[in-house]
């Protein structure tokens, strides 16, 4: 049997709002294997935030099973949850949420705070080793409110590496970022992509699609497309292409 | 998770906010330190009295005439002829648990030495009076118990009376002066005292055997009042039992009538007029005490901001993996170390200004270990006590909720 990082059976998730029950995901089943970088779109109301927050353990299904890298996840407590988020996941949110004035490597550090395993010289050293592959070597010690957008999210990404988690789960990682940041961003994406890292990116703008080996589609809690891209287009080669602002 | 690790959080993020941490921390600073000023004034001025009480005597004991009924109408202690020379004598050989015994009879009137007179006191005394009292004559001498004996017409006056009578800073020694219109020869001058906590001069008296007073200035036969000194501070109470069992005998008092005189040690009179002094420390203690509960408020308030402004930093620690007692214990050492710093700054303030208050006003202030240490734990409790309901907030929150929070 092929190990999975994610397996999702029949997920279904109900929420009870006054006398009305709503049901954002009405049974969706899929896997995905390491190195995968998979895309799950979807309109607002389609249901991917609610199945976002369940691949992120942020959030249990009602009903349906879900692994994350073999471990069962939806009878843990939310303690044994938040151990899981810190060993095997990495967020990347759409507004960034670093913490504000403080510097780059503390916000990377911040995740294996709460890792006893990790002490404090390790812990420097593995926010100085993310932050130098996402590029950004010399912002090192800058503060979250002197860096851009753009930085601030590779800042992000950094914190999101660090733990070494088994996937990176992105919310609209490039939705406050401008057209050139975003493709920069993408690449990034991409380059971890290469490197083997399994990325799974909520969004819903479909031309993000196409820079991904795979592309899940919901609509009404269920899961209407789940195809693999065969020509996956290259971020670096659109960023190339886009004419370089001048002041 | 090692709470270094919080302590490094919850430090960082106090960092991240000086200003709103010191001024929260005022509150306690303020409280803690009032508290321990306040405390250091009282206790400063029940020592002051209790200072001054002892320089009145060494284990001074009074026993006054009093408590006496005649058809009905009670008494005044002066009109009270009680107390008798026989007393005296039954106590200086029946007491065993004194030291010293002097009769006492005073008399007040006009002092006068050729063009100068003022008024002034008359104590009848022996010369166990001195060490009772703790007096001691500087010039000349005491007057001797043959002196007592023949009732002699002589007398030790104290400074504030020389100062009256030879305004020319003459030798008073050898003088002849008249009390009323006793003529009596100055035989000694008495070391000064100075005022009292009641602010009376004690150097205005003349001192004399109680003969003297009693046959030639008063013509009585009573006593006004016996002083005795114990053995010790701890055998007072002991020494008044006995004497009362001495007096109740020799008044022949049947056992469940009353005593027809009081005896009070200076034990009594300490514990009397520091009753006041603790009534207003507890006073003080509270307003104190108030102010650092308001300051505990504080606390609590500025950690219900913070936490619902820092909900979204919640959320990512969440999601990043900090369970909710992380969470909870990051704002709980937040507010610790905020009332802790406050308390220990508060100790230094309260400290300095109690002795900023001794230095330069000159109030009698003492600063007790029992005082910081009690507003120090107060201080770390309140701490603990007004962080603990936000911090909980905190650490219950809905990660997902927490995340969306605008």
């Amino acid at each position: 049997m092929e190990k999975y990082i994610i397996q999702a059976e029949q997920l279904r998730r109900d929420f009870v709002v006054g006398d009305e029950t709503v049901h954002a995901l009405r049974g969706v089943s899929f896997n995905i294997a390491p190195g995968e970088f998979v895309t799950i779109m979807g309109t607002s109301g389609s249901g991917k935030s609610t199945l976002l927050n369940i691949l992120g353990c942020l959030d249990t299904p009602s009903s349906g099973e879900y692994y994350l890298d073999g471990i069962r996840v939806r009878e843990m407590g939310r303690n044994d949850r938040a151990t899981l988020r810190n060993r095997k996941i990495g967020f990347v949110f759409q507004s960034y949420n670093l913490l504000p004035k403080t510097t780059a490597l503390e916000n990377v550090e911040l995740p294996l705070f709460y890792n006893p395993a990790v002490n404090a010289r390790e812990r420097k050293e593995r926010a100085e080793q993310a932050l130098i592959a996402v590029g950004l070597a010399d912002r090192i010690h800058h503060r979250s409110n002197q860096m851009s957008g753009g930085q601030q999210q590779r800042v992000a990404i950094a914190r999101a590496l660090v733990n070494n988690p088994v996937m990176i789960l992105a919310d609209e990682a490039t939705g406050n970022l401008d057209t050139r940041t975003s493709f920069e961003i993408l690449t990034l994406f991409q380059r971890l992509h290469s490197e083997g890292r399994t990325i799974v990116f909520v969004t819903h703008n479909p031309e993000i699609a196409q820079f991904s080996s795979r592309n899940i589609t919901l609509r009404d809690g269920k899961i209407t497309e789940d195809v693999t891209n065969p020509q996956i287009r290259s971020a670096r080669e659109v960023l190339e292409s886009l004419p370089i602002e001048t002041n | 998770m090692n709470y270094n690790n919080l302590i490094k959080i919850a430090l960082k993020a106090l960092s991240n906010n000086k200003m709103r941490g010191f001024l929260t921390m005022l509150g306690i600073i303020i409280g803690v330190a009032s508290v321990i000023a306040m405390l250091a004034i009282g206790q400063g001025s029940k020592r002051s009295i209790r200072e001054q009480i002892s320089q009145m005597g060494s284990n001074m004991i009074m026993i006054h005439p009093g408590a006496d009924r005649r058809g009905g109408v009670r008494q005044s202690a002066s009109d009270m002829q009680t107390l008798k020379i026989d007393d005296y004598n039954t106590i200086l050989h029946e007491a065993s648990y004194v030291s010293a015994v002097s009769p006492l009879v005073t008399a007040s009137g006009q002092v006068i030495n050729g063009a100068e007179n003022a008024p002034t006191s008359l104590y009848g005394v022996n010369s166990d009076y001195m060490t009772i009292r703790k007096l001691s004559v500087g010039e000349g001498e005491m007057f001797t118990d043959q002196d007592v004996k023949r009732a002699a017409k002589v007398c030790i006056v104290g400074k504030t009376v020389v100062e009256n009578l030879f305004p020319n800073g003459e030798d008073p020694l050898g003088k002849t002066i008249r009390f009323d219109k006793i003529p009596m020869k100055i035989i000694g001058v008495l070391t000064p005292k100075g005022y009292n906590s009641m602010g009376q001069d004690q150097d205005d008296l003349l001192i004399a055997p109680y003969t003297t007073v009693q046959k030639r200035v008063l013509a009585i036969t009573y006593l006004h009042g016996i002083f005795l000194s114990a053995l010790t501070e701890e055998l007072s109470d002991k020494a008044i039992d006995e004497l009362t069992g001495i007096l109740q005998q020799n008044h022949k008092i049947k056992p469940g009538d009353e005593d027809d005189f009081t005896i009070r040690s200076q034990e009594e009179l300490s514990s009397m007029l520091s009753s006041t002094t603790n009534m207003m420390t507890v006073l003080l203690a509270c307003i104190a005490g108030i102010s650092l509960l308001v300051g505990g408020i504080g606390i609590m308030n500025i950690m219900y901001v913070s936490v619902t402004e820092r909900t979204r930093e919640i959320g990512l620690r969440m999601s990043i993996g900090a369970k909710g007692r992380h969470i909870l214990f990051q704002f709980l050492i937040e507010a610790v170390i905020i009332s802790v710093t406050g308390g220990i700054i508060g100790v230094i303030v309260g400290v300095g200004a109690a002795a900023i208050i001794k230095y330069i006003l000159h109030w009698p202030v003492f600063v007790q270990l029992y005082s910081v240490i009690l507003s120090f734990a107060v201080c770390t409790l309140t701490g603990i006590f007004f962080g603990w309901y936000p911090a909980q907030k905190a650490s219950r929150l809905d990660p997902i909720e927490a995340l969306r929070y605008e």
